[in-house]
């Protein structure tokens, strides 16, 4: 297994699962449950060789491992090229960590065209793993734009009642921020020479094109995050799209954005980046109160975690552009954890949709009484989404602020005031549908989570209790790649602000009559 | 007593050829009838594939170098040979689309396919002319047999109305080009290309004169490949043509106008780019959005394609304003692309019938993933590619173009493009939202055909699967458009 293609492997083994089901004939009960179960094999197959990658990746290294390279437009250097680092391993294990709960979650709750749902399951998880194996810009962008497809599908064929709207509304919103992305790569194709990341991450753009450049990939990012204020497109199509569909929007498209931040943005276009910080935290901050206060008053479930997503996600944004080893390494684990607690969140959503095909807060009450198993699983992923110390939330907003407080007490204040907020929001939900009596006589006949929910949500409290309780299993791989970040945009910007101090207050460094030996001697001595 | 060389025929072999099969054809459809309708447009693809052959062969045998003959007026090179095989592809696919349909409408005459003989041969020689002269007489041989096809329902109110439309208005066009041609002759006193371009290689200052004769043929070719704001025959025409008369015009004779407009504008006019970028320009950025927005209200799938067809030639123009042969690749490689998905996305329109009507309501697609899923499962392939969205075909077709446009520095040119490309994502999408997120209309009359079911396939198979192994046509189109600009 030494030398074998783990990451094209990884992200494409999904696809034969697609194949099987293509094939599968018969009456529709048949291929239906066919279907299902290739789906469940194939994504549980591709989780355990995503803990195969993890259990061989070098914690001590911040760079790109298990590299494959392959011809793809040689005449353009735009070539196949696939490697993961600190930064990525995770964002890959949680793909394959949900692809399988998603599969198992929409089990029974799937009744229709369950062939073809499967397919754009697997296919999504294609798209995203290979998103985020991708070193190649254009490798990268074409399983970036692709995921909009099976996404599109999923919420238009199996969504709610204002499907149509909201999928259009989630295909166009991300088409129009990631085509300006497009033509940001193709500059930096030309400025760089190659579509290889590996190179562009490590050439130093000019600092007016950097500006232009960040733009253009925030525009991208600042969309799929999402950030206030081209967020709408989140609760409209969380609220729409399946059970699955939402797991897998609020599990892994949301953090394609933060992934963008920091696998481009930050070590890219440090300069721009450092200019444009200010825009980041006040947008971040104006989420965090803004989309807490919105979700207060919700009155549909979905559409309350939807907001909740956008305001843990300025968390991250804030974060990562702290630029310290506190705020990325928080935003990183605060990504792990919303990936999963969101996820899970919507599952318990999901949960009692399935059994009373309500979302709306009011028409629950008093579930505890006969569904404790239910009431502890929802009470475990709402308090991480609080922020519980034991819990994954912790561990992510915690370092996240730390990081804030330490680059700007503002920032930090109006986070923390989020974080309030968001506790205010969480249990107020957590009231309203568990605990008190039991108004109505359909919620009393509910019936508690059966084996197949179990199944579901034990992996899931055991991930977010891990990564709350021993977070260095999940930092260890993930510093080295951060310290290296910042390292990097540190020595960029220090090199940026010299090359601006000579040139504004330096104006002739050679002083008349200076001999040549001092001259090569300072020119020397500006050498980085 | 002087000795007269005859030119060298051979170049224009594959031309000469499907000339006099054209003929051959016709005489043999006197003499058959209309019963032989089928083994004749047969026949027609047949010389339409040894042609193709004619035309691949010397590009193989003695690479893409340039010969010029019969007097100067007919030039071949790699560029040529390359447009040509992808205007030979398009008759030939869309012929044999056609055969089921007229077959149906009772329109099934020999006379189809020696129109489309003789169209295609004039398209040939439009791709290949280097004289004025040469230009408009193989633009009027082209565009004579086509009002003929427009028309060719004639018992349609429709189509003899298309028909005559397209012939006014194209007479206007032919006109409009005739004159800018001799304006050009007037205040220059050549109308060979290589002595045209000779004489503007170092641009250097120009008459006035001469730039409203570059401008007027510049409308014309506009006109042929209907770029805003010369379009407006555009949806009548192809709304009331029969639709295997639509697909071909959607692609064969684009594919021609837009490689005789690179031929125009690059050759004999390349010093000039300066003065005529600005016109390019224009002309992109309208058809881009002219048919992006025009499209979002359509509710003929005709008139939809036609708008479609708008906005690509928009797209395909972002590589003639970079004037450059990264450009001339991208347009290159955009029509190979655009062939395959318009000639795939009108298979799927001549399915389109029900109780043996030709339906063209774009909401009688409505459910179409539970009545045929293959049928659907292909048109949305080729939307999702028309619209742009990567790994399908489509999206290397718009990249190639915005690369050459960002390598020409004309940032404002892609950022409409793309900005429009959301816009027509909308219009694509909505025939994907019809086929699977609403409920089934009625299923359409099967079978539909083997033939098509072939191309149809075929062209699916291509556009899903470019991603995997673009290095061909990409490489072809390079080697050919550098030579393009290297002579």
């Amino acid at each position: 297994m030494e030398n074998w293609p783990l990451l094209s492997l990884i992200t494409f083994l999904p696809l034969f699962g697609v194949l099987a089901i293509m094939v599968l004939r018969g009456p529709a009960e048949d291929v239906a449950r066919n279907a299902r179960w290739i789906a469940l094999w194939t994504s549980l197959a591709d989780f355990l060789l995503s803990i195969v990658i993890w259990a061989r990746f070098d914690p001590t290294t911040s760079d790109f491992q298990f590299v494959e390279q392959a011809q793809w437009l040689p005449q353009f250097h735009i070539a196949y090229q696939m490697g993961i680092d600190g930064i990525s391993l995770f964002f890959v294990m949680l793909s394959a960590f949900l692809t399988p709960i998603c599969v198992i979650a929409s089990w029974t709750s799937v009744k229709v065209r369950v062939k073809e749902y499967m397919i754009a399951f697997l296919v999504l998880e294609t798209l995203m793993i290979g998103m985020f194996c991708a070193l190649d810009f254009f490798v990268f962008y074409m399983f970036f734009e692709g995921v909009l497809i099976p996404m599109f599908l999923i919420i238009g064929v199996w969504g709610g009642p204002r499907r149509v709207y909201a999928a259009f509304k989630f295909f166009l919103y991300t088409l129009l921020g990631s085509v300006l992305m497009l033509l940001a790569i193709i500059t930096i194709y030309f400025q760089v020479g190659s579509t290889d990341i590996v190179t562009a991450l490590n050439f130093n753009f000019p600092p007016e094109l950097q500006k232009w450049l960040w733009l253009a990939f925030f525009a991208s990012f600042a969309v799929k995050v999402p950030m206030w204020p081209v967020h709408t497109w989140l609760p409209d199509a969380h609220v729409e799209a399946p059970t699955a569909g939402s797991v897998i929007l609020a599990g892994v498209l949301l953090k394609m954005g933060g992934y963008g931040f920091l696998r481009f943005s930050l070590p890219m276009f440090p300069d721009a980046s450092a200019y444009f910080t200010p825009l980041v935290y006040t947008l971040s901050a104006v989420a965090v109160i803004y989309t807490s206060l919105v979700a207060l008053v919700q009155q549909d479930m979905k559409k309350l975690i939807a907001y909740s997503s956008v305001a843990h996600m300025g968390i991250v944004t804030i974060g990562i552009f702290t630029v310290t080893a506190e705020g990325l390494q928080g935003a990183m684990i605060q990504m792990l954890s919303h990936g999963v607690v969101s996820a899970a969140l919507f599952l318990c959503v999901g949960v009692v949709y399935d059994r009373l095909h309500t979302r709306e807060i009011a028409r629950y009450g008093g579930v505890v009484h006969n569904m404790p198993k239910y009431a502890l699983c929802f009470m475990v992923f709402m308090l991480a989404s609080i922020g519980l110390p034991g819990t994954s939330g912790f561990v992510g907003e915690f370092l996240s602020l730390l990081g804030a407080f330490r680059v700007n007490t503002w920032v930090a204040f109006f986070a923390t005031t989020g974080m309030i907020l968001g506790a205010a929001y969480t249990l107020y939900l957590y009231r309203r549908v568990v605990f008190g009596v039991i108004t109505h006589d359909d919620v009393r006949a509910m019936l508690d989570l059966n084996w197949r929910e179990i199944v579901v949500f034990v992996p899931m409290i055991a991930v977010v209790m891990w990564m709350g309780i021993y977070p260095d299993s999940f930092l260890k791989p993930i510093q080295p790649t951060i310290r290296n970040l910042i390292e990097n945009v540190q020595a960029a910007r220090e090199t940026g602000r010299r090359l601006a101090l000579n040139v504004t207050a330096l104006p002739n460094p050679f002083p008349r009559g200076a001999g040549l030996a001092t001259r090569l001697e300072t020119v020397g001595g500006e050498q980085p | 007593m002087t000795h007269v060389a005859l030119p060298d025929f051979m170049a224009a072999l594959p031309e000469i050829f499907l000339a006099a099969s054209s003929l051959a054809l016709l005489i043999l459809g006197v003499f058959q009838g209309d019963k032989a309708a089928r083994e004749i447009a047969w026949l027609a693809v047949a010389a339409l594939i040894v042609a193709f052959a004619l035309v691949a062969s010397p590009l193989h045998a003695h690479g893409p170098a340039r010969q010029v003959s019969l007097y100067g007026l007919f030039v071949v090179d790699g560029f040529g040979a390359f447009s040509k095989m992808l205007v030979l592809i398009g008759s030939a696919l869309t012929l044999i689309l056609a055969m089921r349909y007229n077959e149906r409408e009772g329109i099934a005459r020999p006379e189809y396919a020696v129109l489309v003989l003789l169209a295609t041969a004039g398209m040939m020689m439009m791709i290949s002319s280097n004289d004025l002269i040469s230009l408009y007489v193989s633009l009027e041989l082209q565009s004579l047999a086509l009002y003929v096809v427009a028309a060719f329902h004639r018992d349609d109110l429709r189509s003899t109305e298309a028909g005559l439309k397209y012939f006014v208005l194209g007479a206007l066009a032919s006109g409009m080009l005739l004159y800018g041609a001799s304006m050009v002759y007037g205040f220059a006193g050549t109308t060979s290309f290589d002595m045209l371009a000779h004489n503007f290689a170092d641009g250097g200052t120009v008459s006035i004169g001469l730039v409203i004769g570059i401008v007027l043929i510049a409308v014309g070719l506009a006109f042929k490949v209907s770029a805003v704001p010369f379009h407006m025959w555009t949806p009548d025409v192809y709304e009331g043509a029969p639709t295997p008369v639509t697909a071909f015009f959607s692609v064969a004779p684009k594919i021609a106008a837009m490689a005789l407009f690179i031929r125009v504008m690059v050759g004999p006019f390349g010093g000039l780019l300066s003065e005529w970028r600005q016109v390019i320009w224009f002309i992109s950025v309208a058809s881009m959005l002219l048919g992006a927005f025009a499209a979002i209200n359509q509710t003929n799938i005709k008139r939809l394609m036609a708008y479609s067809s708008i906005g690509n030639v928009g797209y395909a123009l972002i590589g003639l304003a970079a004037g450059s042969a990264a450009g001339v690749r991208g347009i290159l490689v955009y029509l190979a692309i655009y062939l395959f998905m318009n000639v795939g996305a009108f298979a799927v329109i001549l399915c389109m019938r029900r109780d043996g009507k030709p339906l063209e309501g774009i909401s009688d697609l409505a459910g179409l993933s539970r009545t045929q899923p293959g049928l659907a499962l292909a048109l949305a392939i080729f939307m999702f590619s028309l619209a742009g969205i990567p790994p399908l075909a489509g999206f290397f077709g718009k990249l190639y173009v915005f690369i050459a446009a960002i390598d020409a520095q004309l940032y404002g040119l892609a950022v409409i493009g793309v900005l429009a490309s959301v816009v027509g994502a909308f219009y694509y999408l909505r025939i994907v939202k019809l086929m699977y997120f609403d409920e089934p209309a009625g299923a359409f009359d099967r079978p539909i055909g083997r033939e098509i079911q072939a191309v149809l396939v075929v062209s699916a198979l291509l556009i899903l699967f470019f991603f995997a192994w673009p290095g061909p046509l990409v490489d072809g189109a390079d080697a050919v458009a550098a030579a393009l600009f290297t002579g």
